[in-house]
C-alpha cells in the first residue's frame, strides 16, 4: 500500500525548502510532453494541405470536435473559451492516463484539481459580470433577498464539487490499483491490466469530458442573458 | 478500555464503512437517469447526441454525493485527524 505522495528530493533555494513530490515530477513530465506536442504541431503547420491526411487529420478532428462541444455547452458567443478549455482538456486527460506509465496522476492531488476548479470559478464570475453586468449580481438576490446566503453558498460550492469530483474519481482508481499491486502474487496476474484500462483510460476520459463540459455549462449559464438560475 | 487508540481506529473504520453506504442511493439515482436517457433515445433516436451529453452531466451531478462519501471514508482511514490529537494529548 504505497499511495502516499512521496517526497523525492528536497531542494534548498535561498534557505527555503522546496519539496519535489511525485505529483510535481509527473506534472512537469506532462508539461514537457504537451510542449513537445505543441511545438511539433506548430512546426508542421506550414506544410499542411487543403485536404488533410495522417497527423493533420487527427489534430483537425480533435480541435473541431472540441469546438462542437464548446458550441453546444457554452453557446456560440463564447467560442473563445475553447482555447483555454482545450488546454485544460489536454492537461487533465494526460494527467488521468499517466497512471498507465507508472507515474502518480497529478489529478490524484487535490491541489491540482482545486487550482483548475478555481480558474473555472473566476471565469464564471468574470464572464457573468462582463456579459450581464448588474443583472448577474442581481441574480444572487433572486427570487427574493432572503435567498442571498443560499445562493452564495451554492456559488461557493461549485469549485469544491467540481474539484472533488475529479479528485475523488482519480484517487479512488489509484488506491484500488495500488491495493491490487500490494496483494499476493496470484492476484497480480492480469487483474491490474483490467483495472488500468477501466480506471485510467475509461474513467479518465469520461471525467475529463465531464469536467470541461460542466465548467463550460456553468460559464454559459452565468454569461447568457435571460438565464436566471 | 485498555487502549483508547484502538477504540479510535476501530470506530473510524466502522464509520468509513457506513460512509460508503450512500453508494446504494447514488447508484439507484444514476440508474434512474440512465433509464430515462435510454427511453428518450428509444423514442427519438435522432436526438441521441444531445440526450447523451445531458445524461453524462446528470450522471456527474448525481455522482457528487457518492464521491463525498468516498472521500470521507478515505480521510477516516488514511488521514484520520483524531489520531494526531490523541497522540498529542498523551505526550505531556
Amino acid at each position: 500500500m504505497d499511495f502516499n505522495n512521496k517526497v523525492l528530493w528536497v531542494l534548498n533555494i535561498f534557505g527555503v525548502e522546496v519539496w519535489i513530490t511525485q505529483t510535481i515530477l509527473s506534472t512537469w513530465i506532462i508539461m514537457l510532453v504537451l510542449i513537445i506536442l505543441a511545438v511539433v504541431v506548430r512546426l508542421t503547420l506550414r506544410k499542411w494541405k487543403q485536404i488533410p491526411s495522417g497527423f493533420q487529420n487527427v489534430v483537425e478532428l480533435l480541435v473541431e470536435s472540441f469546438d462542437g462541444i464548446v458550441k453546444s455547452a457554452a453557446g456560440e458567443k463564447h467560442m473563445g473559451l475553447g482555447n483555454w478549455f482545450f488546454t485544460v482538456f489536454a492537461f487533465v486527460f494526460f494527467s488521468n492516463i499517466v497512471g498507465i506509465f507508472g507515474l502518480r496522476p497529478p489529478t490524484a492531488d487535490w491541489a491540482t484539481t482545486f487550482a483548475l476548479a478555481m480558474a473555472t470559478f473566476i471565469l464564471i464570475q468574470v464572464m457573468g459580470i462582463r456579459h450581464r453586468k448588474g443583472k448577474y449580481l442581481k441574480s444572487f438576490f433572486e427570487p427574493s433577498f432572503i435567498f442571498f446566503p443560499l445562493n452564495l453558498i451554492g456559488e461557493l460550492a461549485r469549485p469544491i464539487s467540481l474539484s472533488f469530483r475529479l479528485f475523488g474519481n482519480v484517487l479512488a482508481g489509484m488506491i484500488l490499483t495500488s491495493l491490487i499491486y500490494s496483494a499476493p502474487i496470484y492476484l497480480r496476474f492480469a487483474i491490474p491490466a483490467v483495472l488500468h484500462v477501466y480506471f485510467d483510460l475509461f474513467s479518465g476520459i469520461v471525467q475529463t469530458y465531464i469536467f470541461c463540459v460542466l465548467s463550460l455549462t456553468f460559464i454559459g449559464i452565468a454569461a447568457t442573458p435571460g438565464n436566471e438560475t | 478500555m485498555q487502549d483508547p487508540l484502538a477504540l479510535i481506529i476501530a470506530v473510524a473504520q466502522i464509520a468509513a464503512a457506513l460512509a460508503l453506504f450512500n453508494g446504494i442511493l447514488t447508484t439507484m439515482g444514476q440508474g434512474k437517469i440512465a433509464v430515462a436517457a435510454i427511453e428518450a433515445i428509444a423514442r427519438q433516436p435522432e436526438a441521441s447526441g444531445s440526450v447523451t451529453t445531458t445524461m453524462f452531466i446528470g450522471l456527474a451531478m448525481a455522482e457528487t454525493s457518492g464521491i463525498y462519501g468516498l472521500l470521507i471514508a478515505i480521510i477516516l482511514l488514511f488521514a484520520n485527524p483524531l489520531i494526531p490529537i490523541y497522540l498529542q494529548s498523551i505526550v505531556p
